[in-house]
């Protein structure tokens, strides 16, 4: 059987080994900037302070973390969705290589300082260069393998990964636009200004959320949870009609993080509306995901791996509940620059993406080296809960301290003046950020037990490719 | 016509095309094709363990 063609299965083995690893790295570098808030005296150097290290934790997190995920389980997907190889596997092996190096730049540039200030987007211009040069080939990649694919039908799975590709190439080209200073220099200055620079970073900074860390992942969702349940999407129709209805409407709600800002009024109205209407498409996502499980959830209480996956559902369901509502004006007006917000994207950071994402390497590492399991079923059920305990101590205690917060600073006394000072709803909000500390320390145990479990399961086995299969009867 | 008339017209041609698409996912013409997509990880043996039978069909298929 030497002839057989097989998948590439070492591009996916490798994103996916570095997903565990990079989720460590990033997770990490949170749980210290959470305990530099606690005690300041943490901040020892320039290169570890935390406005240093609060970017890489987020850039590791959902770039490296999140990234490798998605690379990962879209590489896997769309070959065996698709029965086919993948296209061009010298690209696919240099967008291994090339986001890599993306990282290890990040996790250079930005603690020396380097940054473009843009959130989510601080790298400086040639490492932006990079980043568009390996996201093009990954799309060359993943396109090049629908294209010849064995099956009429594109699994929507693959139309969630596709849209994810193309929209994050156009958000990340255009956002990135600058103008270096000289081309010796890292510095540079955004393309735009004003008010209108705020508006394109916010385009992407939601869009960034909408469709690297929703779509994506959804496309993860339509494949995992079907498998692992063994039984079909709850209804084709729906996963149509909700994909097209996220595509259409993510792109306009930006503006809410601009809400009581120089952006006009009218701008930060439409961006509300649209916010509120994306409570629909979100939610017909995750009842889709939930309802796959109708008569088999009885599977739930003994496989962990579904745990994670929909468990991810309901975080997913809780924070695109809570994100419409807190792009409503007045309850923005309390909750913006506060911890609530923090809160709500470690909601869906922490339970909805890395969750999903967990559950799905899981199922993949073993099929990765020829093995039907992973090493330890008990450790994948310990890990799920410890993560579980960890994000709610997490999104508990932002609640409270960023209502708290927000609730300080809006007070007044009779007189006009302000109830309290600035520093008093610091002092207020340090034991919150003591537990919001014990509960990301929590979360990155739970990654550390999942890389004991890696290492057992990969331990002397050796890397697996499997054969192409000829898809079956009615698909051909 | 003032540019902005031209950025209404897109966005209700975009609205249009979602109904058209929404209309078109619930037709009866759509079922079949969505079932069988449906099944297509379902009906796709990716575990190692069953290798020996994938390899026989792999040869059968040719």
């Amino acid at each position: 059987m030497q002839s057989q063609a097989t998948y590439n299965y070492k591009v996916v083995r490798q994103f996916s080994i570095m997903t565990v690893v990079w989720g460590i790295v990033g997770m990490l570098v949170g749980v210290i900037a959470a305990a530099q808030l606690v005690w300041p005296e943490l901040n020892v150097h320039e290169f570890l302070h935390f406005g240093r290290l609060r970017p890489l934790h987020t850039n590791a997190v959902i770039f490296a973390f999140g990234g490798c995920a998605l690379f990962a389980t879209s590489y896997y997907v769309v070959q065996r969705t698709c029965h086919t190889r993948l296209f061009a596997p010298g690209l696919a092996a240099f967008t291994f290589w090339g986001w890599q190096l993306v990282i290890v730049l990040a996790a250079i540039t930005l603690p020396l300082g380097y940054t473009t200030s843009k959130e989510y987007a601080e790298l400086e211009w040639p490492i932006d260069i990079l980043i568009a040069v390996v996201w093009v080939s990954y799309a060359i990649v993943f396109f090049g393998t629908i294209a010849k694919r064995k099956v009429s039908h594109i699994y929507v799975a693959n139309w969630f990964f596709g849209g994810f590709i193309l929209t994050v190439a156009l958000l990340h080209i255009v956002n990135s636009a600058a103008i270096p200073i000289s081309f010796t220099s890292m510095k540079s200055y955004s393309a735009y200004a004003g008010v209108q620079d705020a508006m394109v970073q916010w385009w992407y900074g939601h869009n960034a959320v909408g469709f690297f860390l929703t779509a994506g992942f959804l496309g993860m969702m339509y494949y995992f949870v079907p498998k692992q349940a063994d039984r079909p999407v709850y209804s084709y129709r729906l996963s149509v009609v909700h994909f097209w209805a996220l595509i259409f409407t993510y792109m306009w709600a930006g503006p809410h993080h601009l809400h009581y800002t120089a952006l006009p009024d009218w701008t930060q109205s439409v961006g509300m509306v649209f916010s509120l209407i994306l409570l629909a498409p979100s939610w017909g996502g995750m009842i889709n995901g939930v309802m796959t499980l109708s008569g088999a959830w009885h599977k739930l209480r003994t496989d962990p791996i579904l745990k994670f996956l929909i468990t991810a559902l309901s975080f997913y369901g809780m924070s695109t509940f809570e994100g419409p509502m807190m792009s409503i004006k007045t309850v923005n007006a309390l909750s913006h620059y506060t911890d609530w917000t923090v809160g709500h994207v470690h909601s869906g950071a922490l339970g909805w993406v890395a969750m999903i994402s967990i559950g799905s390497i899981y199922f993949l590492l073993p099929r990765m080296y020829g093995k039907t399991e992973m090493y330890s079923v008990k450790l994948i059920n310990a890990h799920f809960w410890i993560a579980t305990i960890g994000i709610v101590l997490y999104i508990a205690s932002m609640w409270i301290s960023g209502v708290m917060q927000g609730l300080m600073w809006r007070a007044t006394n009779a007189d006009g003046t302000l109830t309290y000072s600035f520093v008093e709803s610091v002092k207020a909000s340090y034991p919150f950020w003591t537990i919001r500390f014990v509960g990301g320390a929590l979360f990155l145990i739970g990654m550390l037990i999942m890389f004991y479990n890696m290492v057992k399961t990969i331990a002397g086995q050796k890397a697996y490719e499997a054969p192409v299969l000829t898809p079956a009867a009615a698909h051909a | 016509m003032d540019i902005n008339d031209l950025r209404s017209l897109i966005t209700v041609l975009a609205f249009l095309c979602f109904l058209g698409i929404v209309v078109w996912a619930y037709s009866k013409h759509a079922k079949a094709g969505f079932d069988e997509a449906a099944r297509l990880p379902l009906s796709d043996d990716d575990l190692p363990a069953s290798r020996g039978r994938q390899d026989q069909e792999g040869k059968a298929n040719g």
